[in-house]
């Protein structure tokens, strides 16, 4: 029997039996190697790499607080409102839930978002770590349905417009659209059929699909090493007594220490905003959706919450093709489903923007300020820059901010569609790697 | 469906001219003015809650203001209401829709869904126009069914619109200034005093738990930089032989 050949446990005092009797039924003290004391990662991690654990922080922060606000939300037309209100005034300590909650929504997005342009400055998406980035942009695309579906619960005006016409999104597509669109909301319009499913798929169908995907994704990370800023491989270089990276820590204690102090930072910044600006002057919570959801009246400005927007702009660019507005769906859906292709799209030889040449550098650096300008533009009405002169050919009289986002809409798509070939054209430009990792 | 996508798309552009409307003032605003916050309690119990409702907020929840039940019980409640009930309707809304044209909104949340300086603006924007349903009118709020409730305080006013053509470019410049036709009860700083006390009262009433919050956010934020001290003293500790 292997349980009896199992050493036992040493240098947990009066615990050391406990820790034995369980270890000899489960692989306790094999995990706790594999994932923390005997995981190497790279020495030279920088303040890009705090936001990986951030976002797992974060996704526990904003478990625990859900499952304290399904205990008094009630998803029902019409109660809802008056549900968070309640949990805003009435139930002790629920007004600091329900902010952890909203304010968690947000900083999920800013946390997931850093976390993606770690990877694309340092190149963590290559070879051997293809599986790990797929993994990654589809918790992304589950975090987009997850924050899509909470958004409608507190049953504001903005929760119910909003959701109103990312569904019609759907109802665009050609032939099944229509029908498409009522089997997600349950009815011809967003109603309570549609508060309540959405309900169910928040509270548990996504964040288990979440959850799931996010212990693959480090399950993915363990199993090929982290990537780190230099971008080369420190199990290339392994120490020939103890058969270990020479530029590898052990990630406990080392970065578990680390990240401790990272997350102090980070909850401080987080403290800022959810006890002192909640609704961060509008992007976090919108002052609309204080006025309960009203079918019959559309306010005067729709516009999707801070993380959305940039591919709201995207969608707002494309005109639409005989009649139907389905093309631009089209485009922002690619825009999105593009990270994917990212790992096949690559082929500099370097992986580090500390190494790479001058047209991918430019050609990142337009990507990451068109996705800013484009978020910009989507909480801005298509107006915000004025029109051109009637008489200009071509774009007279259109809105100077509509043309920009297509010229930036293009931009975006560059970085990834023209990646194959300016890779390749840079490879005489990159520098060489270092042997070892630097800081 | 088709409309709707419309409307997303096109209506942004309208809230944006409809935005570039009068210039707010700015509303006195101090959570911690308690004899203020009373003061506004007393005006909104007395005037708005004869037709507005505040289904969200509790009469026991005025004692975060320093009051006492029986105060509240005593000065601040209708005859009907128990100190635990909402501010609910004394007015049937359909009388008050029959009324007015239009039910009048709740006001539980109303210094949230319109800012405090938009409320402050509006409660003295109010005009004489011989041509509404109701003969007042809002610079703020143009054609709105509400009536001047608090013309006895503020007195009445009147619109005084004009107009001169800019000589050097030819474009029509317009001017429009609110006079005070007859002097109120209270005069002007007396009824600028008196709707900052109510706008004060109504951001309390929008989150009552905002004060607390905030003195709570100094607690949390001293435990968390003495938290984040420790944490990097013992990041520092670790760390100091790797390299």
């Amino acid at each position: 029997m292997a349980a009896h050949e199992k050493t036992p446990v040493t240098g947990a005092g009066p615990f050391n039996g406990v820790l034995t009797w369980v270890d000899q039924r489960f692989p306790l003290v094999a995990l706790w190697k594999e994932h923390l004391s005997e995981y190497y990662a790279p020495k030279n991690f920088n303040f890009w790499y705090y936001f990986g654990s951030l976002a797992l922080l974060v996704l526990v922060i904003q478990i625990v607080s859900g499952i304290f606000l399904t205990m008094n939300y009630k998803p029902d037309a019409h109660e809802a409102f008056a549900s968070v209100e309640y949990i805003m005034r009435d139930v002790p300590g629920g007004w600091v839930i329900r902010y952890i909650h909203s304010t968690g929504a947000s900083f999920f997005f800013i946390t997931v978002y850093l976390h993606m342009v770690r990877g694309l400055m340092y190149g963590s998406y290559r070879r051997p770590r293809e599986l790990l980035w797929l993994f990654g942009v589809v918790i992304y695309l589950a975090l987009m349905a997850e924050a899509f579906f909470g958004y409608l619960l507190p049953w504001g005006q903005m929760s119910y417009w909003g959701a109103q016409v990312i569904v019609n999104l759907f109802g665009t597509i050609p032939f099944i659209g229509e029908p498409l669109a009522v089997w997600i909301r349950g009815d011809y319009n967003v109603s309570d059929a549609t508060l309540n499913r959405f309900f169910a798929l928040h509270v548990a169908a996504l964040p288990l699909v979440i959850v799931g995907l996010v212990a693959a994704h480090i399950m993915a990370l363990h199993e090929v090493g982290s990537n780190n800023p230099d971008g080369i491989e420190i199990k290339k270089n392994l120490d020939p007594r103890t058969g270990t990276p020479v530029d590898g820590i052990p990630f406990h204690p080392y970065y578990t220490v680390k990240d401790l102090f990272g997350a102090s930072v980070f909850l401080l910044v987080f403290a800022v905003v959810l006890f002192f600006t909640p609704e961060m002057g509008g992007f976090f919570l919108e002052s609309n959706n204080f006025i309960p959801a009203d079918p019959l009246k559309t306010p005067l400005e729709i516009a999707p919450v801070w993380y959305f927007t940039p591919y709201y702009a995207i969608l707002r660019a494309i005109p639409p093709v005989l009649n139907s507005q389905f093309p631009g769906v089209l485009v922002m859906g690619c825009a999105v489903l593009i990270f994917f292709a990212l790992p096949w799209l690559d082929r500099g030889n370097v992986k580090s923007i500390r190494y790479r040449g001058p047209r991918w550098k430019i050609a990142f650096a337009a990507f990451v300020l068109s996705f800013c300008i484009l978020a910009y533009f989507g909480v801005h009405p298509t107006n915000v820059w004025g029109a051109f002169p009637k008489e200009w050919p071509v774009v007279g009289g259109d809105y100077i901010a509509v043309w920009t986002a297509r010229v930036l809409t293009i931009v975006y798509f560059f970085f990834f569609l023209g990646m194959p070939w300016y890779t390749a054209r840079d490879r005489a430009q990159e520098k060489p790697e270092p042997m070892r990792v630097t800081w | 469906m088709k409309k709707i996508l419309a409307l997303a798309f096109l209506l942004p552009a309208l809230a944006w001219a409809a935005e570039e409307g009068p210039v707010l003032d700015h509303a006195p605003v101090d959570l911690n003015d308690k004899a203020s916050l009373q003061h506004g309690a007393a005006i909104f119990v007395n005037n708005c809650l004869s037709c507005h409702t505040a289904s969200l907020m509790r009469y026991q929840r005025l004692e975060d203001l320093g009051l006492s039940a029986q105060q509240i019980e005593k000065n601040l409640l209708f005859t009907t209401d128990k100190i635990g009930d909402t501010m609910s309707p004394p007015l049937d809304p359909n009388v008050s829709k029959a009324a007015f044209g239009v039910v009048p909104p709740d006001l539980s949340l109303i210094a949230r869904s319109r800012s405090p300086d938009w409320l402050y603006t509006y409660l003295r924007s109010f005009y004489h126009d011989p041509k509404s349903k109701t003969g007042w009118n809002n610079e703020v709020f143009p054609n709105v069914a509400m009536p001047n409730v608090l013309w006895e305080e503020q007195g009445t006013q009147a619109l005084e619109v004009s107009a001169r053509i800019d000589e050097a470019t030819g474009d029509r410049i317009e001017t429009r200034k609110l006079v005070l036709e007859t002097p109120g009860r209270l005069g002007r700083v007396g009824y600028d005093r008196y709707v900052g006390d109510l706008v004060n009262y109504l951001v309390f009433m929008s989150e009552p738990a905002q004060r607390e919050r905030k003195l709570w956010g100094i607690v949390v934020l001293f435990f968390l930089s003495a938290f984040a001290v420790v944490a990097y003293l013992l990041k520092k500790e670790y760390w100091k032989d790797v390299r």
